[in-house]
């Protein structure tokens, strides 16, 4: 045993374990852009219309409140937590703005107030999880009939429409010269934000050390509970500006909007390969896993597929994409193992 | 833990590509089964798709079969799709799909008559003709709306009935939604007028309100039997109402003496109908709904109307039609349901 000390055995990290183009372009990521380009060229070659730019259009549209949630939403995930309420806050945020709106104050105005709003609605959840100590999955399934109840109560079964044409026509207008719907900008303006927090920060080590213990993490000096609930604000604020920009889009302010949307947010980040386990994700992946279910659906339904079928697909699609992990780990283990024994068994006789 | 990075890679390349293929081969197998059901022709695009309020919801399933029917008769394209969900963000996509498809016309029941207005509009300004049927937008974002009923035929036809299955003589009641629907109240007060003008020997002696809640309805029937033992019908122009009236009168010793009548809807009425507990009721019929809709479609489509006020066209079955103020175009009188036409539908 003494001789331990003098040889010193090559120790290798799994992420560090393959050179450096093999780590950035064979992974889960990867995989999932590469999925959504197979997908593009087969919708493009086989089904008709899907190649007009306009498609661009209508499923940027379509897709921006779920890809502007999903940002905040893979941070929680990758702390381990989760948040079921993103869709009513956006339905609570559109009521909010509707019913001020027609109190006589103007959007901007209404819209910051349904934004602090959104944002209140993501501390109590934040409060609940980080300092009364609650599972995040039991509280915002609280929080989900909550808000909703909130928004449908203050609404009831109407709708507020006479909004501001202006603003209907910016919610829906591109960007001049392209197909690309405006509310790109401001989508690409948080994409860089939160990507730089995510993968440069300090606070994004934090996000993911969390989800791989949270323990060590406290040992190693991230303020656990600081760290998640100022995600759950993020994500409440964040959800509450989707609201306004689905409220816009529509032009109508109802308590049931968005009802459900939380299921492809959370659907998307997964597919996109952020583990539910936490400690594990990316955001380049989880945009391409958006896109993904976005351009199924948008193709999908040009071939005039019902939307039952359509879920069936993305609901097989999910699963796949959680299973196929596992399945890699279990059979990355299994081809693992023996080699391990066998080294250890090498290893033992000279000693 | 030692890594060992030979093979995991491969393995994992080789899964996904796996996956790859297999949604290639959804898409692919999706696409080419319905790819190329909207194929309409360059002068006259025939291609008519419906967009209800959801899918599977039985009044639907029969007024876009009405739909198929008409479209069949002059040789369109016809086609049905919809989301799950009533909502209108959802009905949002599938009007914006329909646009790209470039079908000829869209015939929609609005689930909010605002929010899927922009959407119905650039579908416009890309040629596509707008119907809507059953529930209808904003005029600004339709050609036409057909309309399943007006005020005065539904309260005429109400009085008609109970007239008639009370020998036009007696005490009624009239058993209605909330006391402040809008509907049901514009209703009453022309069937009271209508009574007044043209059956004098009718009294209406009370209006109870059920609120369309079942059990609610069912104890004002009671009330109303106990308080007035000289009444003769019951008028309820709710379909919750005249349902929850007919389940106390088929237990009770009024069934077969005191009339029932008013809205309802087949399935909900079959048994009372078949036992006799209620002659007949009325409501429009949803097949009809369709068949006119499809009809104003290809009208519309052919360039025969605009949706102008007075503009004519022909409807296969049902005759000519002309369009009202506003682009409405009424489909005529409700249909009455009786013990020999009840089985034909299913809603």
């Amino acid at each position: 045993m003494t001789n331990t000390t003098t040889v010193t055995p090559t120790r290798v990290y799994r992420d560090y374990g393959q050179p450096l183009w093999r780590r950035l372009l064979v992974n889960r990521e990867s995989a999932i852009i590469v999925l959504l380009a197979v997908v593009i060229v087969v919708a493009m070659l086989s089904v008709r219309n899907f190649d007009n730019p306009i498609t661009i259009t209508y499923l940027l549209l379509d897709v921006a409140p779920i890809l502007l949630i999903a940002l905040p939403m893979t941070l929680i995930i990758i702390t381990g937590e989760i948040d079921l309420s993103v869709a009513s806050v956006v339905g609570l945020s559109s009521v909010l703005l509707g019913t001020l709106h027609q109190a006589g104050l103007p959007i901007p105005a209404a819209a910051f107030i349904a934004i602090v709003a959104g944002a209140l609605g993501g501390a109590l959840n934040g409060f609940l999880v980080t300092v009364v100590g609650l599972p995040s999955l039991a509280v915002t399934i609280g929080t989900l009939a909550l808000y909703r109840g909130l928004a449908v109560g203050l609404l009831g079964t109407t709708a507020v429409t006479d909004f501001n044409e202006f603003w209907t026509t910016l919610a829906k207008s591109k960007i001049p010269g392209t197909p690309i719907p405006s509310i790109t900008i401001p989508f690409l303006i948080l994409l860089a934000i939160f990507a730089i927090v995510l993968h440069f920060t300090p606070f994004g080590r934090g996000v993911f050390a969390i989800g791989l213990s949270s323990e060590a993490a406290t040992f190693s000096g991230v303020n656990v509970n600081r760290t998640k609930f100022i995600l759950f604000v993020v994500a409440g604020a964040v959800s509450a500006f989707a609201g306004i920009y689905y409220t816009l889009r529509f032009g109508s302010a109802r308590g049931d909007n968005a009802t459900g949307l939380e299921l492809q947010v959370i659907a998307a980040v997964l597919l996109g390969g952020v583990s539910i386990f936490g400690g594990r994700g990316a955001l380049h992946g989880v945009i391409a896993g958006v896109l993904l279910i976005g351009v199924l659906g948008s193709a999908l339904r040009l071939a005039n597929v019902t939307s039952d079928v359509i879920n069936i697909i993305t609901g097989v699609l999910l699963v796949l994409s959680v299973v196929s992990t596992s399945f890699l780990f279990w059979l990355h283990k299994q081809r693992s193992q023996p080699r391990r024994i066998r080294r250890v068994d090498t290893g033992t006789p000279p000693a | 833990m030692l890594f060992h990075k030979k093979g995991s890679g491969k393995a994992r390349v080789g899964a996904i590509a796996a996956i790859a293929v297999s949604i290639a081969l959804v898409a692919t197998g999706c696409s080419s089964g319905g790819g190329d059901s909207t194929d309409g022709g360059d002068s006259d695009n025939l291609a008519i798709t419906f967009l209800p309020k959801n899918l599977g919801n039985a009044y639907f399933d029969t007024s876009d079969k009405g739909g198929e029917k008409a479209i069949g008769e002059f040789g369109g394209t016809y086609a049905e799709v919809g989301p799950s969900e009533a909502t209108p963000d959802a009905q949002v996509s599938y009007i914006n799909t329909l646009t790209q498809q470039g079908v000829g016309a869209i015939v929609v029941s609005a689930n909010d008559p605002k929010a899927i207005g922009g959407a119905l509009n650039e579908a416009r300004d890309a040629g596509v003709k707008v119907v809507t049927y059953d529930s209808d937008t904003d005029t600004e974002y339709r050609d036409v709306f057909i309309n399943q009923a007006d005020s005065a035929g539904i309260a005429k036809v109400q009085v008609d009935l109970i007239a008639e299955q009370i020998g036009d003589a007696g005490e009624i009641a009239i058993l209605s939604a909330s006391a402040n629907a809008t509907n049901q109240n514009a209703w009453i007060e022309l069937m009271k007028s209508d009574i007044a003008d043209n059956h004098p020997n009718i009294t209406v002696v009370e209006t109870v309100y059920g609120d369309d809640d079942d059990q609610t309805s069912f104890d004002k029937t009671a009330a109303l039997l106990q308080t007035h033992p000289n009444l003769k019908g019951i008028v309820s122009p709710t379909t919750v109402g005249i349902a929850a009236a007919a389940r106390y009168l088929q237990t009770s010793e009024y069934k077969g003496k005191v009339a029932l009548t008013g809205l309802g809807t087949p399935n909900q009425m079959r048994d009372y109908v078949t036992d006799g507990t209620v002659t007949a009721f009325a409501l429009w019929n949803p097949a009809d709904l369709g068949y006119l809709a499809a009809y104003a479609a290809k009208a519309l489509i052919e360039g025969d109307i605009t949706g102008a006020e007075s503009d004519t066209f022909e409807a296969g079955d049902l005759g000519t039609y002309t369009v009202g103020a506003d682009g409405v175009v009424l489909l005529g009188d409700p249909y009455e349901f009786n013990k020999d036409n009840i089985a034909d539908f299913d809603f």
